[in-house]
């Protein structure tokens, strides 16, 4: 048998409330199966499952909200009945148990045997009025506890369970951007950010990408932010140590090179799921990848493992206009790269003074994993890997 | 096409990238990336939105002919008719 829980969905983002199951008891699911959509403070998000196996139990109810770790749903591995997963909860059950052995009463094993009321009472008692209210609210009247005369479920004990049930309404904006701030101040406050920032001449990337989007339909066109991200992923095979999480007082390096790309939402409050993988992309491939992503945030339809996989983030600010982009570490990730705008400014090449598009690229990243050294490479490789643009195109490639 | 009909397909595929944009607060002859938060994403799917609609592919050379409302319904105008 196995559990399921709710995964992780980004720093600070501790809950969520389950909206609606995507499978059915008896459903195979594989893994990268969407299984259910939670909602989180930023977006209503399509949760994958890991596993494979088929549904057996379902742990939540739709509308319950719950915290990061708990029990989804539970799994029948291939071949197993049944009994046996139901003698497995019940064994997971008794390990989690809220009753550690340490100085047992002489009652206790008595006193616990009998969980059940004194005298069941299988008939529940249900007001007339109560049952009418019930079925009008959509309550289902076997779950409530009835605090009536001999435990009958009165009218209001029908209202309250209703309220109980009914999710309250969500000021997202507010939610957005409470979350936003404690994971931004869970940042500042532990993670001792170095920043450094470099130049980028961008004319031979400008003038290839321009021929290269020539003569290509409108729907075939690549944007700057693409090699860019490009560029960075395979610096970061070289610089590993910006590519990971500060985790238990410790670097951990990613499993692949998984960029967080920030997105801002037109309602407000910014969001940075991930595009996996980026350093064996192709740039048409990353260019879908990117729009598809920019359109689902936007859209609110994120997948869990976009909300939790990123190992490093990217941000392109420019095309808000500004030219340099001081970042926040987004934890527990350790680096955070960002492209301002590309503008036309002087630059000396050669010995001879040019007007070029230059950009200035920036890192902010966290000194318990890397140093400034590290991180000054780091940025030259990026700058370097833009000078030659068409050795970014190749998926697969090895820098 | 008259000029009302394709007024209304661009402002029907703006809407569908800024959905907070009311196109009466549209002022014809400043820079519309000004007027409307249009990031490079949010403009190739205007045009992606356009063409899909309108038949008119838009080069990417063409961009800096594009500020302006007035310049883009100027240059779908005389697209569509030539």
């Amino acid at each position: 048998m196995i559990e399921f829980r709710l995964p992780s969905l980004g720093a600070e983002m501790d809950e969520g409330t389950l909206l609606e199951w995507k499978v059915q008891p008896g459903d195979v699911v594989r893994k990268g199966h969407v299984v259910a959509v939670v909602d989180t403070s930023k977006s209503a998000i399509d949760v994958e499952i890991w596993q494979e196996g088929t549904v057996w139990e379902l742990a939540l109810e739709p509308q319950q909200t719950v915290p990061v770790g708990t029990v989804m749903l539970r799994l029948l591995e291939a071949g197993e009945t049944p009994g046996h997963a139901e003698a497995e909860k019940r064994r997971l059950a008794a390990e989690a148990g809220p009753a550690p052995a340490a100085a047992p009463s002489p009652a206790a094993p008595l006193a616990a045997a009998p969980a059940a009321p004194a005298v069941p009472d299988l008939r529940q008692r249900v007001s007339p009025a109560a049952r009418k209210r019930a079925a009008e609210l959509e309550v289902d009247v076997t779950r409530i506890a009835g605090t009536g005369p001999k435990g009958a479920v009165t009218l209001e004990d029908i209202e309250k369970a209703a309220a109980a049930a009914r999710p309250a309404p969500k000021d997202r904006g507010l939610e957005m951007r409470r979350a936003i701030g404690a994971a931004m101040a869970r940042s500042k406050r532990e993670i001792p950010h170095y920043y450094l920032a470099t130049e980028v001449p961008l004319a031979r990337a400008t003038a290839w990408l321009a021929a290269r989007n020539e003569g290509r339909p409108v729907t075939g066109r690549v944007l700057m932010a693409v090699p860019m991200l490009k560029a960075v992923a395979l610096a970061l095979r070289r610089y590993p140590d910006l590519n990971g999480f500060y985790r238990d007082g410790a670097f951990v390096p990613g499993g692949g090179i998984h960029a967080g790309v920030a997105i801002s939402l037109r309602q407000g409050g910014l969001i940075a799921p991930a595009i996996r993988d980026v350093d064996v992309m192709g740039l048409d491939d990353l260019m879908r990848a990117l729009a598809d992503l920019v359109a689902r945030a936007r859209a609110l339809t994120l997948r869990s493992s976009e909300m939790s996989d990123a190992t490093i983030t990217v941000t392109n600010l420019g095309d808000q206009g500004v030219e340099v982009v001081h970042g926040v570490i987004y934890p527990p990730q350790v680096a955070l790269v960002g492209f301002g705008k590309p503008t036309e400014r002087p630059w000396v090449e050669d010995g001879k003074m040019v007007v070029a598009p230059v950009v200035t690229l920036t890192l902010a990243a966290d000194h318990r994993a890397s140093d400034g050294h590290r991180g000054a490479l780091f940025l030259a490789e990026v700058a370097r890997l833009l000078q030659t643009p068409e050795r970014l195109d190749a998926a697969g490639q090895e820098s | 096409m008259d000029d009302a009909t394709l007024r209304k397909a661009v402002f029907d595929t703006l809407c569908r990238i800024a959905p907070e944009v009311s196109p009466g607060e549209i002022e014809p002859a400043v820079p519309l990336r000004d007027q409307i938060d249009l990031d490079s994403m949010d403009w190739l799917n205007f045009l992606v939105g356009l063409h899909a609609r309108l038949g008119v592919d838009i080069p990417e050379s063409d961009y800096r002919r594009l500020v302006t409302l007035d310049d883009l319904l100027a240059y779908l105008g005389a697209k569509l008719s030539g």
